[in-house]
């Protein structure tokens, strides 16, 4: 193709000219034996391009699902993903490279200047346009007929009502289902995982327990939901009873043995990071650090609210119980809190 | 203040501590531990201003020693909120037979969970499974999902226990190092703790079937791998693409 | 003609007949686009939006949105027996059952990371050089809803696996919902057909991520090409280079080559990194229980501002009458990017309306040329990028061991005086490089040559620019504040728009205050003679285009390559 500006049609934004500035020749312009070169560099790219497809149906077959290979630096990886992946990537950036190689090499690279039509109507058009639009409006008779007016922009603003009120049950109301947990007086403190009831000499100072209600599996099983787990999770953990500083209520913890809700008061996140030393209960989500020594108190972090304490007690056979449901909502904030 | 698990249960030791033993613990204990600990294990308070302060060893049992020694954690390196696992180059300090004499004196003054027995550690007939389900309701909260370890607050963090030692994983659940709360027998029973150990392990030894594992921390090695591989090849290739051609 | 040229030419004929499609053709064929490695940006987010699609509809084949409880039974054996949703199952089938699954899996993943990356960095292109200006802010509007279709498409998508990590994530969705004042529970309990999780979630986040999501972003993306296509591409300054033309190259073959190539260099490279680097290994992070959470839980990194700004907003939550009012949640989770978005949304016409500017520009502003501009737009992005670290906290205090604690007290100090700061800094380094462009325009290119005169003077000889350089720094415009408006005029009758119009001049002196003044050209004539004459020995301008055979300059460099034969012609087509 020759590089003089052609007299293209002059349309806008199509070639007319070429820049007033010298043009540099490349290699493959002048030297033939340089373009037979790029011609086998781009024709090469696209042939590897297909071995590397024809690769990857091979990899498909030859490779089962769960095949282990070991690769340098990766160590052992599923064959199949890596020789797939690996074909299939070759095979594609080579097309590229290929095409952008031909285009940069052997296609002309000199530059052509269109022109930019100025954007918009003329005055004469936009003119035409608007008496068209005023005949119409007159015609139809908008403005001057109030009556129609006024009742069609009824009609209309009230068309979208259904579209929302067709969302009404995409859920149910929150009636008092964020107040309450399954949590009642006499429900066993079990482990969570095993749900194994726990005996107040079970836990050792220092020690930890991610618990849950006893009856949870059964509620889970009749709901098909985690919903009261969401809300039930406590973490259980026991210091020395000189240790409590101060909690929620005095009569709530047994021995040192004290149980707070293990839904962050933030945005919801369980937390669980307990360290032992300090008593301090850290959320990894956001960093909300609460003082189980001191009532659950929030000591550092964007979390506003204390934690809610679970009044335990012990039952006639030594197993820890709950004496109710929490005396507030759990988890985070919400409107209508209180 | 002890740090173990004075009231866990001191399971019957694998070998009895012979006097000669627990003579040689007190030795090694008096040289290299009792400026911190007491002369006696009794602790030293931070209001003792002459020497660093550390907790009393008195019922911490046999298991504790182990891991704080075994593990490098103990002699503390240096004072600071964290006592990391060392040391960072050589050997440790105390062979194992060291170690085991310190232990047996420590657990001579006073019951306390002593180290696991090989049968204790045997995971191989253990619930993967189950132990994923206890890691992840346990231990991923501070040791992260693959137990790579994350932060705690003020500068401590909860270390990597991916290449740890069975009997180190166990002694720590058992003990409650540090920072780390307490997991006593009768919460994590011993077959769920062999359990999390077959899983860490079994965890530690998992091939990585999409490529590398860029660490196995989430989101953050991922952002870092597309801005600067991803996006940085792109925009090569981009610039490759604009560059004139010779 | 060839077959192929005949049956391509029917084929041409065969649709011109009912559509004009010849005409189009014709007009469009040698459309001229220009050459610039940072107009490929936007190319790589469409691209790997293309990516997303095709790799979409593989996973949409296998992938079931359900909160079922089932038992898992495949291949991995480390989940053998745990009860998790159909969804998860379905996802560790994917990846470990099917051939390629895990491939497709992670194509997606990665596609989509890029999506939003290079999305960013085509906006900061467009912002710092000043594209968005008449007559393009309609499509700037529509690339930050686009944007913002991407942030969600990305959530939704990450969090359809309902793995433990995304889970956290959803919760987290949840508790923002919920602080939302008045309607926030009813929302939440909309949203998720009842308490969280229920059952009802990921199916309807599937709708919205494989419909809803991707049918807005086809038509949105449909609009703003069209718009570029029909505006013609902003272009830099340079020789031969208008507001009135478009410089560079045909779009058949060569933009065709060119940029169809780049489409599949990015769909390789993402192709790559499928096949060489883990992406969300969901298999690790476990099936989601709302009671369980790993350590370092992230979002993937265009939400982590977000996540930044939720760990260093401070505890402020107000209880009145009853009622509460967190804003501790409400300021960084909804309000902050609303107002981020809205301040990125308007601001083009923001900047219209102080410097009063209705021009067309079709020529692209170097940001060193815009200071102010430049310097927002790098206050803007501290701003983003502290809290996109703080998002990153405790990663970055297990890495470097340092404490989290003060590590968030630290940023809550630097997102306040960071911004202003860096405001500083940008501008007063555009000043300073605009100082240069105008030293260089005066006395010329610094060679590194130091010369001595017979005198024993030393000085450094300049060379003359060349014509790309000096076309390119002689493009810049110094633009006059407005001027400020009197209050009243001799009469005292005051003046209508007097207090907006004062408002206005005063931020328009904030904005054009500080320029560099441009020579005159009087000035750069007699410069060019100054260079010219500056010695006996005259440097060949850097960078020459103009290049005769076999010339050697003064210090011995060959001008042109000794392998290239010089007696021979072109020849070929």
């Amino acid at each position: 193709m020759s590089t003089d500006s052609k007299d293209l049609a002059t349309t806008d934004g199509g070639a007319h000219g070429s820049v007033d500035i010298p043009h540099k020749p490349r290699r493959a312009d002048t030297d033939i034996k340089a373009a037979r070169r790029a011609e086998r560099q781009v024709s090469a790219l696209f042939l590897i391009s297909a071995l590397s497809t024809i690769g990857f149906v091979v990899a498909y077959v030859a490779f089962p699902s769960d095949e282990i290979i070991t690769v340098p630096v990766i160590g052992p990886t599923n064959a199949s993903n890596f020789f797939l992946g690996l074909a299939l990537g070759v095979a594609l950036f080579c097309i590229g490279a290929g095409a952008i190689h031909w285009a940069k090499k052997l296609m002309p690279d000199v530059e052509e200047v269109g022109a930019r039509t100025p954007i918009g109507a003329t005055p004469d058009e936009t003119a035409a346009a608007a008496e068209l639009f005023e005949e119409g409006a007159d015609a139809s008779g908008f403005v001057s007929r109030p009556i129609i007016r006024r009742s069609l922009l009824t009609a209309l603003v009230l068309l979208p009502i259904p579209a929302v009120v067709l969302l009404r049950d995409l859920g149910p109301l929150p009636g008092t289902k964020l107040r309450e947990t399954i949590w009642a007086d006499g429900v066993r403190v079990v482990s969570d995982v095993s749900y194994l009831p726990i005996r107040l000499s079970d836990i050792p100072v220092g020690g930890m327990v991610s618990a849950v209600p006893e009856n949870l599996p059964e509620v889970e099983e009749e709901t098909g939901t985690l919903n009261a787990r969401a809300k039930a999770a406590v973490i259980v953990v026991r210091m020395l009873p000189s240790e409590i500083r101060s909690q929620q209520n005095d009569d709530w913890s047994v021995d040192g043995v004290i149980a707070y809700s293990k839904i962050c008061t933030h945005v919801g996140c369980p937390i669980g990071l307990y360290e032992q030393q300090t008593h301090h209960l850290l959320c990894p989500c956001h960093q909300s650090t609460f003082d189980l020594a001191d009532s659950g108190n929030v000591v550092f972090g964007p979390a506003a609210r204390q934690l809610p304490q679970l009044a335990i007690a012990v039952d006639e056979d030594g197993y820890l119980v709950a004496r109710g449901d929490f005396a507030e909502p759990v988890g985070p904030s919400f409107w209508e809190r209180g | 203040m002890a740090t173990g698990a004075a009231q866990a249960e001191a399971a019957p030791a694998a070998s009895a501590a012979t006097a000669t033993q627990i003579e040689e613990g007190r030795q090694l204990y008096l040289e290299g531990c009792s400026s911190c600990h007491g002369l006696n294990a009794e602790g030293v308070s931070a209001a003792d201003k002459e020497n660093s302060n550390g907790p009393g060893l008195i019922g911490v049992g046999a298991a504790a020693v182990d891991f704080q020694v075994g593990t490098g954690r103990m002699p503390l390196a240096a004072p600071g909120p964290q006592a990391p696992a060392g040391p960072k180059y050589g050997e440790l300090p105390y062979d194992q037979e060291q170690i085991n004499a310190m232990a047996a004196y420590v657990a001579s003054l006073g019951p306390g969970p002593a180290i696991p027995t090989a049968e204790m550690l045997d995971y191989e007939d253990a619930d993967l499974a189950q132990g994923g389900e206890l890691f992840r309701a346990n231990c991923s909260q501070c040791h992260n999902f693959a137990g790579k370890g994350g932060a705690l607050t003020n500068g401590k963090y909860a270390p990597p226990v991916v290449n740890s030692e069975p009997v180190h994983i166990y002694e720590a659940m058992l003990t409650g190092p540090q920072s780390m709360p307490v997991f006593g027998e009768r919460t994590i029973l011993p077959e769920q703790k062999q359990a999390i150990i077959k899983f860490i392990k079994t965890t530690a030894e998992e091939p990585n079937p999409g490529g590398l594992a860029l660490g196995r921390i989430g989101p953050v090695a991922e952002g870092i791998v597309v801005w600067i591989v991803g996006l940085g090849a792109l925009a090569a290739v981009a610039v490759w693409i604009g560059v004139k051609s010779k | 003609m060839s077959i192929a040229t005949k049956a391509g030419g029917g084929a041409a004929k065969y649709l011109d007949e009912r559509t004009s499609s010849n005409k189009f053709l014709k007009k469009n064929l040698g459309k001229i686009f220009p050459d610039h490695w940072s107009f490929m940006l936007g190319e790589i987010a469409l691209y790997s939006f293309i990516v997303l699609l095709l790799s979409g509809s593989f996973l949409a084949l296998f992938f079931k949105p359900s909160m079922t409880e089932v038992i898992y039974n495949g291949s991995y054996v480390p989940l053998n027996g745990i009860k998790m949703s159909e969804a998860y199952a379905s996802s560790l089938d994917i990846s470990f059952d099917v051939r390629g699954g895990l491939l497709m899996r992670q194509i997606h993943h990665w596609a989509a990371l890029i999506f939003v990356a290079s999305i960013m960095v085509h906006l900061l292109r467009v912002f710092f050089t000043g594209a968005f200006r008449k007559p393009r802010e309609l499509n700037w509007l529509i690339g930050v809803v686009l944007l913002t279709m991407a942030l969600l498409a990305g959530f939704s998508g990450y969090s359809l696996p309902d793995d433990l990590l995304s889970g956290t994530g959803l919760r987290i969705a949840e508790g923002v919902m919920l602080s939302i004042p008045v309607v926030g529970t009813y929302l939440s309990m909309f949203v998720f057909g009842g308490e969280f999780p229920g059952i009802d979630f990921i199916p309807r986040l599937y709708t919205v991520h494989v419909l809803f999501i991707p049918g807005a972003i086809l038509g949105l993306v449909t609009v703003h090409l069209m718009l570029v296509w029909y505006q013609k591409h902003t272009q830099y300054p340079g020789p031969g280079r208008t507001n009135d033309n478009v410089v560079g190259f045909r779009l058949f073959p060569i933009y065709t080559a060119k940029a169809g190539g780049f489409f599949f260099i990015v769909f390789g490279v993402i192709a790559l990194l499928g096949a060489l680097a883990t992406v969300n290994p969901i298999w690790l992070y476990g099936p989601y229980m709302p009671d369980q959470i790993t350590a370092g839980s992230q979002p993937d990194f265009y939400i982590g501002f977000l996540e930044g700004s939720l760990r260093m907003t401070p505890p402020i939550e107000w209880t009145i009458l009853g009622y509460t009012i967190s804003w501790n949640v409400l300021i960084p989770g909804l309000i902050l990017p609303g107002l981020m978005f809205t301040a990125m949304g308007a601001y083009p016409f923001l900047e219209k309306w102080i410097t009063k500017d209705d021009s067309v520009h079709n020529l692209l502003d170097r940001p060193r040329n815009a200071a102010t501009r430049t310097s927002l737009g790098v206050m803007a992005l501290t701003f983003y990028g502290i809290l996109f670290i703080g998002g990153g906290n405790d990663v970055i205090a297990t890495t470097f061991s340092l404490s989290i604690n003060a590590i968030t007290r630290v940023l809550q100090v630097l997102i306040i005086i960071g911004p202003p700061v860096a405001f500083l800094i940008s501008r007063r380094i555009c000043l300073g490089l605009q100082r240069r462009d105008r030293e260089k325009l005066l006395h010329g290119r610094e060679s590194g040559i130091i010369r001595r005169t017979p005198e024993g003077e030393f000085y450094e000889v300049h060379a003359p620019l060349s014509a790309e350089e000096k076309a390119v720094l002689m493009s810049r415009q110094v633009i006059e504040p407005l001027a400020i408006p009197v209050a009243a005029d001799e009469n005292g009758v005051r003046n209508p728009g007097g207090r907006t119009e004062r408002l206005r001049a005063r931020l328009s002196r904030f904005y054009y205050g500080e320029q560099i003044p441009m020579p005159t050209a009087a000035e750069i004539a007699a410069a060019d003679e100054h260079l010219a004459h500056d010695s006996d020995h005259t440097l060949e301008p850097a960078r020459t285009t103009e290049v005769a055979e076999g010339e050697v300059s003064e210090f011995g460099q060959i001008m042109q390559s000794e392998a290239l034969p010089r007696d021979r012609t072109p020849t070929g087509s």
